[in-house]
């Protein structure tokens, strides 16, 4: 008999130098608790974090590898959003 | 570790794919893109990384059991914890992969059935036997360093979620190597029984660690395409000196012989080593190893043995869920 399919959770974990949790990878489980407790088995055994997040992979929506142009491209052309952009003279210090 | 080229890319399907996409494809891997699981990639590139990452991870599981075996025998508590730790990562180690597998369309359960089944590879280096506490020392010393030296160019390889579980398990595999080290210093620095025991394991498994690496670089025919596809980053016999390099003063130091009387250093440096019995490698890769039985059997037992824990988890994950539909229908 072929294994039952058991549900998929992406995992975020937040480190103790107090940024976002953050995706560490992915695990199986039957429900959220479980999934909690596996993912602190399987990806904090050193003291990666102080925080899990887990979250099921079927509720991610994802944007399309083949829309990349159109999503992020129009960003690139806009070098007046960084401050590097602007010239400001070295006797005016550090701004 | 343990991706041992056992068998390499599916070239032949290549030619069905749409020859502009192959080549846009190609274009990004020589840019040293990463590529993700919801990118077009040709179907040989995603059934070629499907086997290799799913042997990487059975061989994880797998690998588990010949240190196992020694578990509730090591020597002192210090050992066993350790031990006990170090299983534990390996197992870890196949759990990333699958997942790491997954992203690619295979199911995990689908991949263990095969495994299960016997219609999946595993590395042939578990199915040797551990017969002493010395050989938990060579396995961390120089299995789990084989496994290094061929898992650190695989934190580059050009599939983004493979790359990315080889960087975690690469920080997790130096402990392994290194607490099988002092395994091998203690027994080397103790009585003329404890040495010949140390000795005893490396004569034992020298010869089989090499043949980690996988066939001598004349014999695998396939190994352009994934090198092509930057999985693959050094041939077999590149990475196999690298480690013998690696190692041989570490046996010195150890005051240990390499059971290879012919090895020599070259005029470059390099340790020279004698032909490799690959009559023998390919009888333990068609099931003829020592083991080969025993880790099936004892793997399909803990599978069975596991079942009735999976469907309770699912029973009452399905009874949870349907009392929440309930109660939100009140
Ligand atoms: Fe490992
Ligand atoms: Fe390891």
């Amino acid at each position: 008999m072929a294994t039952p399919n058991t549900p998929l959770w992406e995992v975020f974990i937040r480190s103790r130098n107090g940024l976002a949790h953050k995706h560490v990878g992915s695990l199986h489980a039957f429900d959220a608790t479980m999934a909690v407790q596996a993912a602190r088995d399987l990806y904090t055994r050193r003291g990666e974090g102080l925080s899990i997040w887990v979250v099921p992979s079927s509720a991610i929506t994802a944007s399309d590898p083949s829309d990349k142009g159109m999503m992020f491209e129009p960003a690139e052309s806009k070098i007046y959003r960084h401050p590097t952009f602007y010239d400001v003279p070295d006797e005016v210090g550090h701004m | 570790m343990y991706t041992q080229a056992l068998n390499t890319s599916d070239a032949d399907d290549r030619h069905i794919e749409d020859a502009g996409r192959a080549a846009a494809f190609q274009a990004r891997i020589d840019a040293e893109e990463r590529i993700e699981p919801n990118d077009w990639m040709p179907a040989a590139y995603r059934k070629t990384l499907t086997r290799q990452i799913s042997q990487h991870a059975h061989s994880e599981i797998v690998g588990m059991l010949p240190e196992g075996n020694w578990i509730t025998r090591a020597p002192s508590l210090r050992r066993k914890a350790a031990l006990l730790a170090k299983v534990q990562d390996e197992c870890g180690h196949g759990l990333y992969l699958y997942a790491a597998a997954e992203t690619l369309g295979a199911s995990r359960e689908e991949l263990v059935d095969l495994m299960l089944a016997g219609k999946a590879k595993y590395s042939s280096i578990f199915n040797y036997p551990t017969l002493t506490w010395a050989d938990i020392g060579v396995i961390g010393w120089l299995v789990d360093g084989a496994a290094i030296m061929n898992q650190i160019p695989l934190c580059r390889c050009s599939y983004g979620p493979y790359a990315r579980a080889m960087i975690r398990v690469c920080k997790e595999e130096s402990f392994h190597q290194r607490q099988g080290y002092e395994i091998m210093l203690t027994l080397a620095r103790g009585s003329e029984e404890q040495k010949a025991m140390a000795q005893d394991a490396l004569d034992r498994w020298w010869w089989p660690v090499l043949m980690m690496f996988g066939p001598p670089d004349q014999a695998s025919q396939h190994s352009d395409t994934s090198t092509m596809w930057k999985i693959k980053r050094f041939s077999n016999d590149e990475l196999r000196q690298k480690f013998v390099d690696a190692t041989v003063p570490q046996a010195q130091y150890l005051g240990l012989t390499i059971p290879d009387p012919g090895m020599k250093q070259n005029a470059d440096g390099h340790w020279e080593y004698s032909a490799i019995d690959w009559d023998e490698f390919k009888q333990v890769l068609a099931g003829n190893g020592p083991c080969n039985r025993d880790r099936l059997a004892a793997r399909r037992k803990a599978h069975d043995d596991g079942a009735w824990v999976r469907e309770a988890a699912q029973a009452y994950a399905e009874k949870r869920k349907h009392r929440q539909v309930a109660q939100a229908a009140e």
